[in-house]
């Protein structure tokens, strides 16, 4: 079933060029989507764009259908209402979303308490399956800090969780993983693919990482200039690439086993 | 027999914030760079990594241990004997915009440092930072702009281009490729590999891209929680990695070639 139908997809943010120049594609339920390309490209804009989050100037055209509504058209209010249970997104740095002087437990608290009607020990209870669902085992301690104690990996892990917790029926990922190391990174990754394949989303993730996109999604779309100008099946995106562009990214990847820039010294 | 280019005999950093336990960022590091062999140093933040850059350019002074340059000691110098130190190392960092004054011409941050060790002359400033563009493959118009002009991989290039004015032997590059977009990162590489050849410079790559560091050197120190846990001739790095770090970063590695 499709969820997503973006048709014709432009934003300007100055009214002259366009940030995102007529972009369509449509995603299945369930399918993990990933955006890739350079800084730029617009792939962050088209993302906000989804679900309305552009900054105010920015003018899109166009029509976005998501679950049967035109996002364009939708007053704050309505989109509002979609937020939590329908669409939730995840950022780069879920540390700066966060207040600095609240504890999590307290944050967690506070979102889920815009959407659910329930006493505060059903959601406690549903704060702690959600964290140990990302791999938190030690859940009072996590819901006891405050942010700036945990570090970006364990945010990152709240913020997947925090965003899963309704239930989203799309996950919109912007760089999830791009300020981890990488070791944190790879893990942090397979969860979150995992988890959203358990739970049925669908996500969108934009990333500049290829092996990323390549490693976890079902399509990848590849954004330049503005630009959708490779759409396709993993397959076809990484094993054989179209556009001269995708391929130019994907032979700019540093490989463990490529010849090495510097020949070898003779010793 | 020569000495080595660099040399760290159990260099150690340990810092002291106000009433917390002392946090031992550095722990007893030894390693030798000889002239012309790129050394690359791989771990992830925290590791220390960026602090041992900061030592051996005098940026942070050592706790314990030495620093060779040519078999001279440089750690534990007065600011004013440190000044030869810069003449022959040199640091690249990873945001070239928090390098440059936001006010300051391209042209005159290119040939801060040749003026500043005397090497040309005030009236020659133009003429030198026209030809440093051009070493880095920029448009020499570039010289009247402000950083925020540039884009990030210009700009870096910028910021090569100085570090290598004065002729320095040892250049020191932390993640000073990471920020970059790939297309942008593999230029700024082939770029050092040929500026390498042209004035026989030595890096000191520092990054946590195990592919990208192996690319541009012969060794890779991997390091972790302030100690060296393993050396690598970078050729054969997959081949010989055998501390389980090493194995754990490199099955980290999304490789767009190998998918399962």
């Amino acid at each position: 079933m499709t969820i997503l139908e973006l048709e014709h997809v432009s934003v300007s943010y100055d009214g002259i060029r366009n940030a995102v120049d007529d972009v369509s594609f449509s995603v299945q339920e369930g399918e993990i989507i990933s955006l890739v390309g350079e800084s730029g490209s617009g792939k962050s804009t088209l993302l906000h764009c989804i679900q309305g989050l552009l900054p105010g100037g920015a003018a899109a055209r166009g029509r976005i259908t998501l679950f049967g509504k035109n996002m364009l058209e939708l007053s704050a209010a309505e989109r509002k209402r979609m937020r939590g249970e329908q669409i939730a997104m995840v950022f780069q740095d879920t540390g700066r979303y966060m207040n600095p002087i609240t504890r999590i437990g307290g944050q967690f608290t506070s979102y889920l308490k815009l959407h659910l009607d329930q006493s505060k020990e059903e959601l406690l209870e549903l704060e702690r399956t959600m964290l140990r669902k990302v791999n938190l085992e030690d859940t009072e301690r996590i819901l006891h800090s405050y942010p700036f104690e945990l570090s970006g990996g364990m945010r990152q892990r709240v913020g997947i969780a925090i965003a899963l917790s309704l239930h989203p029926r799309l996950l919109l990922a912007d760089e999830p993983t791009s300020a981890l190391d990488v070791t944190v990174q790879a893990q942090v990754v397979k969860e979150l693919a995992a988890l959203c394949r358990q739970e049925g989303a669908t996500i969108i993730i934009v990333t500049h990482n290829m092996g990323v996109a390549a490693h976890i999604s079902d399509k990848i779309g590849v954004m330049q200039s503005g630009r959708l100008v490779e759409w396709g099946t993993v397959e076809q995106v990484i094993r054989h690439p179209k556009e001269a562009y995708t391929q130019s990214l994907l032979s700019a990847i540093a490989e463990l086993d490529d010849t090495r820039l510097l020949k070898q010294k003779q010793e | 027999m020569e000495p080595a280019l660099l040399e760290l005999r159990q260099v150690s950093k340990t810092f002291q914030t106000g009433n917390t336990k002392p946090v031992k960022a550095v722990q007893s590091v030894s390693f030798e760079v000889p002239s012309g062999i790129n050394t690359g140093i791989v771990g992830e933040s925290g590791c220390g990594k960026s602090t041992l850059a900061r030592m051996i350019t005098g940026l942070t002074g050592v706790t314990s241990g030495e620093i060779l340059l040519n078999g001279t000691r440089i750690s534990g110098l007065r600011r004013s004997a440190q000044r030869d130190v810069y003449r022959q190392v040199q640091m690249v960092f990873q945001d070239p915009y928090s390098a440059i004054s936001p006010r300051m011409p391209v042209g005159t941050f290119l040939t801060e440092g040749l003026v500043h060790f005397g090497l040309i002359s005030k009236g020659d400033r133009k003429e030198q930072a026209r030809k440093l563009l051009e070493l880095v493959d920029l448009d020499p118009q570039l010289a009247l702009r402000l950083p925020h002009q540039l884009s990030g991989g210009q700009l870096q290039r910028v910021v090569i281009a100085r570090a290598i004015s004065i002729h320095p032997r040892l250049v020191i590059l932390d993640e000073a490729t990471s920020a970059l977009d790939v297309s942008v990162q593999k230029q700024i590489l082939s770029l050092l590999v040929r500026l390498q050849e042209e004035f026989s410079l030595t890096y000191l790559f520092i990054g946590h891209d195990l592919a990208v560091v192996r690319s541009i050197t012969e060794q890779i120190f991997v390091m972790k929680e302030g100690s060296i846990v393993e050396r690598l001739p970078s050729e054969t790095l997959q081949e010989d990695a055998r501390h389980p770090y090493t194995l754990q970063l490199l099955s980290s590695v999304f490789s767009v070639k190998d998918l399962s």
